[in-house]
């Protein structure tokens, strides 16, 4: 497991460094990398922002800086299922941080984290623009409107179902070779 | 421009047109059966895509020729899923919160049988004698459409349909006068810049068609960061060309061969949406080098924002996209002197830009003609929270709070009082009723202690707590705050703190006093907008809603019930049912038990009070009590178990 998280790692440095070369020496061009590691890998990890660094002559102090400003970037790995918890201004009167309370408190992670098999991660989003159906979570790209308390419980059993289905196949077709 | 390239250009664009009526024609198909579907955000998460498949599932199975068309956001987020049907001998119709069922059943009744199924119906979008039409809803009449026009009517994925129904015919007729006299037009029609500030667009632009340095750029600011107001993106969503081509008419006006559209990141859609119809214009050579056969040449691109609340503000915009923190700086010199890269940069927001084709094609006098004297034109909002009818509403400027909350968008449901509107996010302020006269413009919403900001609206009843909701839009912009000023910085820290702990009930004698003061001095203390209104929410609380605050204080009770440490639940033994589960299973954290004899109590220690089992009580019960403060809860023991 450990090893194949390693090679992973190897494999993504690598291609970052490719496709640093593709980008002028310019300063405008900081944001742009930025997101486009982060689009591909979805999380910018420290020795990436490194290599960024180097690759326009800037401090990686400045680098660093510059990334966390913005609320787009995350540093951490986030799970395979990322739920998302809407904190508008619409979702907050009808009562969103209790969604956000339930999914914490179900997975056992704050928001920002990540659960430790790496399935899911929430974090805390303002106004994703679905105003009318608050209070809103997103997982993954299903939105879903009207949350209630008693609806994250049902979001994350259906995950877990279709994990253990997937787990029950692959043993099945395993048994049957 | 003289006489013979004015009619060189006038004639490559009626070519286009041709081309976008033939075409528009064709995808209408033989059968001329349409089926507009609301596939914007809002349609999404409320089902559209399985509605769009359940029509095509009944279409192909009923052998029925007619044309899906994926249309962006209608505004009407409460209805969605929206469809309109186009059948020839009947008016478009337009169909509310359709579901798969009522897909396969319109299909069936109406497109197979002739029945438009009234009970289904919301209006139909055309004066008829056999269905009455939408504008009998005050929803639909009392709105003015300039900027919205043709959101959700058309498919923003395809330039023809835009050009089929007049666009950018503003362009070309743009581009066949002077700059100067397109300058004239936006002056003249008095348009203020609908980001929020109300600067007249007119004088921006001629401050910067004025300057001489060259490389000037416009910037179309679609950096939306208050956590309520989402019209800009539905804009970019629904009919991104407007936009554009209210970019392209700026740029002539000022003399900009280069313009950026400044889009968040976390709209991936818009994104995309932008993109492509960027493309799309330039092939049709409405973008790029020669527009239309003249020697006007301009270069859009997209840059994404990363979601920085302050990247909102023009220097700290500008920032951004050089690739450094987005803090802002002072002014001036002005971004209209020295913007992006030191050169002369217009900034106008999407609503702006989008309100100029409009302009330019009926002339600046028609604009006046709409609104009130000084705020000319229309204003969007998104009017959301406690509200029936909950979407984006564009109407005229100078309609009343009053008639926007309660005619237009349905007042309050559930038979709940009204008790304040927040306006423009957390920059604005909370109006309470004695407020809803109030005319919508920049002028005096100001004057009454919010602002016109974003166009966020949020309607609240009465068990919102103001206290509550500053404390949130604090949380909001102290995260925000870029910290490079030191008041904005540490001062709204102290706000949310001591918010923070009034809510709590630990709240202290002298902690309105202290409020107010470091409010006013964050106000001064700060270079931008964040910091000059970030304590708005707290100030216009405090002066309507003193009473709560002291409640909180004092007599550590919230009146709203809201605050939750200053809650509790329980429930009415006298009115529980012996032997009735219904609680239990909601219960979230398992704080629910049985008392001795077989009627259930909720553990306070346990208790989140997320409010589930109130709503999962059965309403002949009605059992289930919420008190603040929570001291009134009578104690229950849990027995000792076996």
């Amino acid at each position: 497991m450990n090893l194949s998280a390693e090679t992973e790692e190897k494999v993504m440095f690598d291609d970052i460094a490719s496709m640093l070369r593709t980008f002028e020496e310019k300063r405008e061009n900081l944001m742009p990398i930025l997101q486009e590691i982060q689009e591909k890998y979805r999380y910018l990890a420290p020795p990436a922002l490194e290599m960024v660094a180097k690759r326009l002559g800037l401090s990686s102090c400045d680098v660093y800086g510059v990334a966390t400003f913005y609320n787009q970037f995350r540093f951490n790995p986030p799970g395979k299922h990322q739920i998302k918890v809407c904190l508008g201004t619409a979702c907050h009167v009808r009562g969103g941080d209790i969604i956000l309370e339930n999914f914490e408190r179900k997975l056992e992670i704050q928001a920002g984290q990540t659960t430790p098999d790496r399935e899911f991660s929430i974090d805390r989003v303002a106004c994703v623009g679905c105003c009318a159906l608050a209070p809103v979570a997103i997982v993954d790209d299903t939105v879903y409107g009207h949350m209630a308390p008693s609806k994250v419980e049902g979001v994350i059993l259906g995950f877990e179902i279709e994990k253990e289905r997937k787990e029950r196949e692959k043993q099945d077709s395993e048994s049957q070779e | 421009m003289n006489h013979k390239s004015k009619e060189k250009l006038l004639e490559a664009f009626a070519s286009i047109k041709t081309e976008a009526e033939k075409r528009f024609e064709k995808i209408k198909g033989d059968s001329n059966q349409n089926i507009f579907i609301g596939m914007a955000t809002c349609g999404l998460a409320s089902g559209a895509i399985e509605v769009k498949r359940a029509f095509e599932e009944a279409l192909a199975e009923q052998k029925i020729n007619a044309h899906m068309i994926s249309v962006g956001c209608f505004g009407h987020c409460y209805a969605e899923p929206l469809v309109i049907i186009d059948k020839p001998g009947f008016p478009p119709i337009l169909y509310h919160n359709v579901t798969p069922g009522k897909a396969n059943l319109l299909v069936k009744a109406f497109l197979r049988d002739d029945d438009p199924v009234f009970e289904h119906v919301l209006g139909a979008m055309e004066e008829n004698e056999l269905i009455p039409t939408v504008m009998e809803f005050p929803r639909f009449s009392q709105e003015k459409r300039v900027v919205m026009a043709k959101c959700g009517l058309i498919d923003p994925e395809d330039i023809y349909q835009y050009i089929a129904q007049g666009g950018y015919s503003a362009l070309a007729k743009a581009l066949a006068v002077d700059p100067e006299q397109v300058i004239f037009e936006v002056l003249e029609s008095g348009l203020r810049g609908r980001g929020g500030a109300g600067f007249l667009t007119g004088k921006k632009w001629q401050f910067v068609q004025d300057a001489e340095e060259k490389g000037k750029v416009v910037i179309c600011n679609a950096d939306e960061g208050d956590p309520g107001a989402y019209m800009d993106r539905a804009i970019l969503e629904s009919n991104p060309h407007q936009v554009i081509e209210g970019v392209a008419i700026c740029a002539y006006a000022v003399g900009a061969k280069r313009a950026i559209v400044y889009v968040r990141a976390e709209y991936p859609l818009a994104v995309k949406i932008v993109q492509k119809a960027i493309e799309q214009a330039r092939e049709l050579r409405l973008l790029g080098k020669g527009i239309l056969g003249t020697d006007f040449d301009l270069d859009i691109r997209v840059f994404q924002g990363s979601g920085a609340f302050v990247c909102g503000e023009e220097t700290a915009l500008i920032q951004s996209i050089q690739g450094q923190r987005g803090m802002p700086q002072p002014r001036p010199p002005y971004p209209a002197q020295t913007g992006l890269w030191g050169k002369p940069t217009v900034i106008n927001n999407v609503k702006t830009l989008a309100s100029v084709p409009p302009i330019v094609e009926k002339g600046g006098k028609w604009l006046k003609e709409i609104g009130t004297k000084k705020s000319p034109g229309t204003a969007i909002f998104s009017v959301v929270g406690d509200t029936v009818h909950a979407g984006l509403v564009e109407i005229p400027m100078g309609v009343t709070l009053r008639s926007l909350v309660f005619d237009i968008c349905g007042g309050v449901p559930n038979q709940k009082k009204f008790k304040a509107v927040q306006i423009g996010g957390p920059s604005g302020g909370c109006l309470p009723e004695q407020f809803l006269d109030t005319p919508i413009d920049f002028d005096s919403l100001t004057e009454a202690g919010a602002m016109m900001g974003s166009g966020g609206m949020v309607v609240m009843d009465e068990n919102t707590c103001m206290i509550d909701v500053a404390r949130y839009f604090l949380d909001f912009t102290q995260h925000e705050s870029c910290g490079k000023c030191t008041f904005c910085r540490i001062g709204t820290k102290h706000l949310l703190d001591t918010l923070e702990r009034i809510t709590k009930g630990e709240g202290r004698d002298g902690d309105i006093e202290l409020l107010e003061g470091l409010s006013i001095d964050i106000k001064e203390g700060s270079l931008c907008g964040l910091g000059k209104t970030a304590p708005n929410p707290v100030l216009t609380t405090i002066e309507y809603f003193r009473d709560e605050y002291e409640a909180h204080i004092q007599e550590k009770r919230c009146p709203a019930m809201m605050c939750r440490a200053l809650t509790a639940y329980y429930i009415d033994l006298d009115k529980c049912a012996r032997g009735c589960d219904a609680c239990v299973g909601s219960c979230p954290t398992e704080s629910i038990f049985t008392t001795r004899d077989r009627k259930k109590a909720i553990d306070q220690t346990l208790c989140v009070k997320c409010g589930e089992c109130m709503t999962a009580c059965p309403s002949e019960y009605d059992a289930v009590r919420k008190v603040s403060p929570p001291e009134l809860a009578p104690k229950i023991e849990r027995p000792e178990e076996g």
